[in-house]
């Protein structure tokens, strides 16, 4: 660990800081409809499409149109795969994409997972990458953000049937916060080197008369969208560590950055749509403890060098970053990789820029742990809000129980319903991956996939299935995901890990709107105080330990302590 | 529910439209308007042929030349299946490839001084890092200097003016780009362009 790399996480935190206010108080002004400078691209999409923009919706209906239109748009997306050889943009020439590939590529991109089990960078055309995947990149984003906005609202509101309308959301979240900002920022990724062309790929003639043929395509526009909406999905295989979508450690900080914005901004945003900016500053701040506490364990780790490796200087000093290099670039040494793997796990981003699999034991540990905890630093966009809504029900129930009297939360009284809910949503996550991780190290078709045996093994196998139930992404990356087995049970997973927690959400939003506001009374447990930050922070640690500690017990921790006694595993 | 789905269908063909091409195509005319050199890949001619990109290692294995550090892309530098080794710390296979590599370096390297930097013997996350650190440029400078039959000083200076420091001064690491050091190299009065 260097001063410098104190400095960089700094710098960058202060710099979210500085920008999730203005973003928050703005996005709170899109969902009111305060806002119409871009009201003929709306109105155009609603006459199109036969939306009806002034008419809102109860949980139900919103339930219903979110699921139809991820259905149809999957759908679509799983068509252009198949076909992406008749259809434009395909210079290279590619085939369609196989089946179970194409339903896993699309159920991961619809759920902002975007997991990705093909490990080739000629698989998918210019054509699938834009109006595919990048679409979905969009979308995915927005719907995640629209349910965060719609239980926001549930909490906001009294004795209200509806919780606002879903096609109405998406757009203007599309409109008005993804698409300018994306704009801006790959523009300020081109600047970077960050490619941006329909060309066919490059045939260069290398010094040593090697040939090398450089991929080419329209990376920087789907950059953008990859990690402001967290999604995650690369352009290339190698994800952010290429240098084609990631080129400088500038691009790095606008990529980290990011990925952040919009969840550190719905916090301010959910302060201000319920009139108390102080809860969203208290949940602001026990995410921050988190991502620094993450941060801190990732880079301490990875900056230790490893006890089995001789003959080699794995000392950090002023012209080389020292520490774990296998799996890292040059330009981002141990600071910016460890940095940026926490930062993607905090939020269900799930885009890399060194390969987790080769991180140390306890480095590696975090990004799994931040994935295991919910996704809820920061999050994902959206889906990291209500996320923590949940641990925040959970909070002001296990306070209320302490004190004997009904929880409340901001004047709403919570309720057998609303805890059983919450409690839906916080057990179906572990029972889905602890499951499918079970049958994943008991079968045949689960282990003949694994690129490193013994305890990183297990490992392996829990990231890919805690990853693509958080709907993160990332992957301990040498297990080879592409076979029928992990195909078909990721792309279960994925879908589980989205929707069926998306559903309680919905419900609980409508539930929480029906309520009468109660005024808050001497008992009430006030949800803005440092306090409550802690008792928060306690929360989700607690619930996460109890769950997953078993697993990381035998997975990271058992290999931690074998590589220290020189333990191998071939 | 019939109405919400013709409404998801018809939604999803006109934002597909919109955002899925629209939006990908503005963003590449003015990319292509503003920076086509970056736009497409920061590609570097020598004699009117492309040589590489500057942002996208290759590999070299002449010791005429400074190296790049291992590549688990494909079949090594293969530009189109970027990717690491995704090999774990307590993994022997990667504990075996890089004691090969040490050897490796002390046999081509016999010069030079100390341990090997960590970065000329693991992978990169990419397989295509165009970078190596300064301290793994500076390692290779005895081997390059002989087979050139130039003085130590003057490839060691030529590594220390390629030096690239942090961006602003404080992010990311320092690095030295392996294709334009050789490049200059090449240039060098006296080099021939060839390593045949």
């Amino acid at each position: 660990m260097t001063a410098n790399g104190w400095l960089q996480f700094i710098v960058y935190f202060v710099v979210l800081l500085v920008c999730v206010r203005p973003l928050g108080i703005y996005m709170a002004k899109v969902f009111e409809g305060k806002l119409h400078f871009l009201r003929p691209f709306e109105r155009l999409i609603y006459r199109v499409s036969g939306v009806r923009s002034d008419e809102e919706m109860t949980w139900k209906e919103y339930t219903v149109a979110m699921l139809l239109f991820s259905f149809v748009s999957l759908i679509l997306t799983y068509v252009f795969e198949r076909l992406q050889h008749v259809l434009p943009w395909n210079p290279q020439h590619l085939p369609g994409v196989e089946a179970f590939l194409a339903w896993n590529t699309a159920a991961s991109f619809t759920t902002n997972t975007n997991w990705q089990a093909y490990s080739n960078d000629v698989t998918m055309s210019y054509f699938t990458q834009m109006a595919g995947l990048a679409y979905h990149n969009f979308f995915s984003a927005a719907a995640g953000i629209a349910v965060a906005i719609a239980l926001v609202r549930g909490v906001a509101r009294r004795e209200a049937k509806t919780i606002g309308n879903f096609w109405v959301d998406v757009t203007r979240t599309c409109l008005y916060v993804l698409v300018p900002l994306c704009i801006v920022f790959a523009l300020v990724l081109v600047s970077q080197g960050v490619i941006q062309n329909l060309h066919p790929y490059t045939v260069a003639h290398t010094l040593e008369h090697q040939t090398q043929t450089i991929a080419q395509g329209p990376v920087a526009s789907q950059e953008a969208i990859k990690e402001l909406g967290t999604n995650g999905g690369g352009f290339f295989s190698a994800n952010s560590a290429h240098p084609f979508e990631n080129p400088t450690a500038f691009s790095n900080f606008i990529e980290m950055f990011l990925i952040f914005l919009i969840g550190g901004a719905l916090t301010v945003t959910l302060g201000r749509m319920t009139g108390s900016p102080g809860h969203g500053w208290a949940i602001f701040a026990c995410m921050s403890i988190l991502f620094a506490a993450g941060f801190t364990v990732c880079y301490w780790a990875e900056s230790q060098p490893s006890p089995v490796l001789h003959g080699v200087t794995q000392q950090a000093s002023a012209l080389q970053p020292g520490g774990n290099m296998e799996g890292k670039e040059a330009r981002f040494g141990i600071t910016d990789s460890s940095m940026f793997a926490t930062i993607t796990t905090d939020a269900s981003c799930g885009a890399v820029n060194s390969m987790h699999d080769s991180y140390m034991p306890l480095g590696g540990m975090v990004p799994l742990i931040n994935i295991m905890l919910g996704e809820i630093i920061f999050g994902g966009v959206g889906s990291g809000l209500y996320g923590m809504i949940i641990y925040v029900v959970l909070s002001v129930f296990i306070a209320g129980l302490m004190v004997g009297r009904t929880p409340e939360y901001l004047g709403k009284k919570i309720e057998s319903y609303d805890v059983k809910m919450t409690m839906l949503y916080v057990l179906i996550f572990p029972l889905v991956i602890l499951v499918l991780t079970a049958i994943g190290v008991l079968t045949h078709a689960g282990l003949s996939s694994l690129a490193n045996n013994g305890p990183h093994g297990l490992t392996e196998i829990l990231y890919a299935y805690v990853s693509t139930a958080g709907n993160n992404g990332s992957a301990f990356a040498g297990l080879n995901a592409n076979t029928k087995f992990y195909n078909i049970t990721t792309g279960f997973n994925m879908l589980t890990g989205r929707f069926l927690m998306m559903i309680p959400m919905l419900a609980l939003a409508g539930n929480l709107a029906r309520k009468k506001s109660v005024p808050p009374s001497p008992g009430t447990f006030p949800v803005n105080t440092p306090l409550f930050t802690v008792l928060l922070t306690s929360v989700i640690l607690i619930v996460g330990a109890l769950t997953f500690f078993p697993a990381l017990s035998l997975g990271p921790i058992l290999e931690h302590l074998l590589l220290h006694h020189g333990v191998l595993f071939s | 529910m019939r109405n919400t789905l013709v409404i998801a269908i018809r939604y999803t063909i006109i934002t597909t439209i919109l955002l899925g091409i629209g939006y990908p195509l503005l963003v590449t005319g003015l990319a292509q308007l503003m920076m086509p050199a970056k736009a497409n890949g920061s590609l570097i001619t020598r004699d009117g042929q492309v040589v590489g990109s500057a942002l996208i290692g290759q590999g070299f294995t002449s010791p005429r030349y400074f190296h790049s550090r291992p590549s688990a892309a494909g079949n090594g530098w293969d530009a189109t299946s970027s990717g690491g080794s995704n090999l774990g710390p307590t993994n022997q296979a990667l504990m075996t490839r890089i004691d090969a590599a040490v050897a490796q370096w002390h046999k081509d390297d016999p010069e030079a001084k100390g341990p090997v930097p960590i970065g000329l013997v693991t992978t990169s996350g990419s397989g295509l890092d165009p970078d190596i650190s300064p301290e793994g440029a500076l390692y290779q400078v005895p081997m390059v200097a002989a087979a050139r039959h130039l003085p130590e000083e003057t490839v060691r200076a030529l590594v220390e003016s390629h030096i690239e420091g942090r961006q602003f001064g404080f992010l990311g690491e320092p690095t030295v780009n392996v294709l334009e050091l050789n490049l200059a190299l090449d240039a060098l009065p006296g080099q021939s362009q060839t390593s045949k």
